[in-house]
């Protein structure tokens, strides 16, 4: 996939002068938040659970390697291979070369955002095998030959009447006086187009969101039941995940699974947790007849250690997005590459560098609604905060910039002054953000708001977390989602 | 191979290069040995009744239907009703499972019993669940030639069996039933949990039903 980092500030431009992108974001400041609150509200525990799962993927990322270990020795013994790619290169090849064996002319594709990282609908199409996308919302894009917009709703940025055009031009074996006006209709035939391919494919590759060592397992979480039926009919099923997905037990992957689906959907379960472990068994009617797990590395090892460690805690629920002012206004294309939102913007540079992703840092109003709401409690605004710092020593800044940066080093440093300067500022800030609660432009500001909209804090949400901010420090067991 | 030693090989490195390896290693077989329970939510830590209550309420949050039996030998008329109810015709898919094969079919006389993996072309799959979850209304299945994986996900209606004894409070639960029948660290080639019918909001967000899997999931829970 082309990488358009480099371009932000012109991808957010176009993306806030785009009128179908604007209508479609409507749909994510609506829908996730109040699910994600309702279902997190009903669990008590929640926050117990944050604390559990940020400890299963510590202890199990200082012990990454041999952890990795015990995990490829239980896929071997259930009748797996496990492949190791270093690069997304690495990690294509090995695809091909297992798809080649297996004759495979066209592949079923559950969703999986690390099939993007390493380009493999391109470099299949190139390699004369045939991928088809299951997942509706990524069927949707792959008609159209774009990338996903958000890590969980590919096809986010679209509105209905756009896919209803898709399915009249692609889908023009079907009578043209079909009625495709409403969103049932259209899940209906891509139902019914989608079901042929799965009996067609000669390979299924699914992604991973967690693998168990305990076991030898993969785990994928779905709710539409594409990633089953890739998996189950083909005669192969490749699964690809990065080093990180690893979890030490079914009981570590159960208590990260209780956090997962409440922060992605609202849900207390996704429809379908599914745990794959090897080919089918002797006597066993369906199923797969061979597995491969490929395990990619592709800059997540050079992570270990560094401040952006944490980062690799991040389980792709997407709730930092659904979060982020930013992100719903200019929504995931305009950062660029495959990760949107505030997770993308601390882990694009890594995995891209910091010379084409230096300007994704930038792109947040260091809120700290996406940090709030992480189930993982990474500590995003942070991290973003370190890239920007390597930036700037790197000198990839222009000078206004370096000078900002300057100014605002000297208030983050001192938060006394730093809590004051925004106190101050903020019933000034909402005044003027008027009904909109977006700054187009701002008074001495014009370097921030040429770029980026900045939100016009709600007075009282804002205030009440600083506030919280200031209490909790006292008392223990605040409410969940008060800035930590 | 070569993969493997270079990516083990960073790995170590970043990790601050192999000291305390024996300790570390001590430290994980522990773990795998004994996995940690962690946190389990209070929701479903009930007596037998309020626990089927629970799962009952929870399955039909998710929009699953459930249908109380007092026996096994009441579930051929239960599946019969729900076909009739819904205007499909009388036909199921079924595996080997002999909680289901044994049951009294011939009582429902018009009922057309097909054995084996689904093909696709099937309106209603009949499953026996290995268990479920009262915390999250979810049912858990496990593959093989009893109740084929198939069944699961290819016809438009799944109807699921659960004898009421096998209703647990939480996850964690069900994982220690699933170590004990299969052995320790030993899985069955698919393990599904089930919770509510297939969905998708991914058309301007708004949640419809009947994805990919069934449209539409049914329990017959048996006794309790
Ligand atoms: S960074 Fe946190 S909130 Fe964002 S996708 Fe990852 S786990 Fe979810």
């Amino acid at each position: 996939m082309q990488i358009t980092s480099p371009r932000f500030k012109q991808n957010a431009r176009e993306a806030l002068a785009d009128p179908q992108l604007q209508k479609a974001m409507g749909n994510v400041r609506g829908g996730f938040i109040d699910k994600r609150q309702a279902a997190i509200d009903a669990l008590p525990e929640f926050d117990a659970l944050r604390d559990n799962a940020r400890a299963i993927k510590d202890h199990t990322l200082a012990n990454l390697d041999l952890y990795l270990e015990a995990y490829e020795a239980k896929v071997r013994a259930a009748g797996g291979f496990v492949h190791w790619a270093e690069t997304a290169e690495d990690a294509r090849n090995v695809i091909l070369d297992i798809c080649r064996a297996a004759g495979a002319r066209t592949v079923t594709k559950g969703k999986s955002m690390i099939t993007e990282e390493i380009g493999l609908n391109e470099f299949f199409e190139k390699n004369g095998v045939s991928p088809v996308e299951t997942d509706l919302g990524e069927y949707i894009i792959q008609l159209r030959g774009e990338h996903p917009s958000h890590i969980i709703a590919p096809a986010v940025h679209l509105n209905k009447e756009q896919v209803e055009e898709d399915f009249r031009r692609v889908h023009d074996h079907l009578p043209a006086a079909r009625d495709l006006s409403e969103p049932e209709a259209l899940l209906g035939e891509a139902r019914r187009v989608l079901r042929a391919k799965y009996f067609d494919a000669d390979v299924g590759i699914t992604g991973a969101n967690f693998l168990v060592a305990e076991t030898g397992s993969s785990i994928i979480v779905t709710n539409e039941g594409n990633g089953d039926l890739t998996q189950i009919l083909p005669k192969v099923h490749i699964v690809l995940a990065s080093l990180e997905k690893i979890v030490p037990t079914l009981e570590d992957a159960a208590q990260i699974l209780r956090v997962l689906a409440r922060s992605a959907t609202g849900q207390d379960m996704s429809v379908y947790t599914t745990v794959s472990t090897g080919p089918r068994r002797p006597g066993d009617p369906d199923g797969p007849e061979e597995y491969h797990v490929v395990l990619l590395d592709n800059g997540r090892s050079s992570m270990l250690g560094t401040e952006f460690q944490d980062m690799l805690r991040c389980i792709r629920c997407g709730a930092c997005m659904n979060h982020c002012p930013v992100y719903h206004e200019i929504g995931g294309h305009a950062y660029g590459w495959v990760y949107p939102g505030p997770m993308g913007a601390v882990l694009t540079p890594a995995l891209i560098g910091v010379d084409k992703a230096g300007h994704l840092p930038n792109a947040s109003t260091f809120c700290g609604r996406c940090e709030s709401v992480c189930p993982m409690r990474i500590p995003l605004p942070k991290m973003m905060r370190h890239w920007r710092e390597r930036e700037f020593e790197r000198g990839l800044n222009p000078a206004t910039a370096r000078g900002g940066l300057k100014f605002w080093a000297f208030f983050a440093k001192r938060p006394r002054l730093y809590r004051l300067a925004t106190s101050m500022a903020v019933p000034v800030l909402s005044l003027l953000g008027g009904r909109k609660g977006r700054f187009r432009s701002l008074p001495l500001a014009g370097g921030w708001t040429k770029y980026r909209d900045l939100p016009a804090p709600e007075s009282r949400t804002f205030m009440q977390q600083w506030h919280g901010r200031e209490t909790s420090k006292q008392e223990t067991g605040g409410k969940q989602g008060a800035a930590r | 191979m070569n993969g493997r030693e270079v990516i083990l090989g960073k790995v170590r490195k970043s990790l601050g290069g192999g000291h305390n390896d024996a300790a570390r290693l001590a430290a994980i077989e522990a773990r795998l040995a004994r996995p940690p329970k962690g946190v389990i939510p209070e929701r479903g830590q009930l007596d037998d009744k309020a626990r089927r209550r629970l799962f009952i309420a929870m399955a039909e949050k998710v929009s699953a239907s459930v249908k109380q039996v007092k026996s096994y030998d009441d579930v051929p008329k239960a599946v019969a009703e729900y076909l009739r109810s819904r205007n499909l015709p009388a036909a199921i898919r079924i595996g080997n499972d002999r909680r289901l094969v044994k049951l009294p079919w011939t009582s429902q006389r018009a009922l057309e019993i097909k054995h084996g993996p689904s093909d696709g072309d099937d309106e209603a799959g009949v499953s026996h669940a290995f268990g479920a979850i009262a915390e999250s209304g979810t049912l858990v299945l496990t593959s093989g030639g009893d109740n084929p994986t198939t069944i699961n996900f290819l016809p438009e209606h799944h109807i699921v069996v659960v004898d009421a004894k096998d209703v647990a409070g939480d996850m964690e639960s069900v994982l220690s039933r699933l170590r004990r029948k299969y052995g320790k660290g030993e899985m069955p080639r698919t393990l599904n949990f089930i919770t509510g019918p297939s969905r998708s909001g991914d058309i301007e967000q708004k949640l419809l039903l009947g994805a990919h899997g069934p449209r539409a999931l049914h329990v017959i829970l048996v006794g309790g």
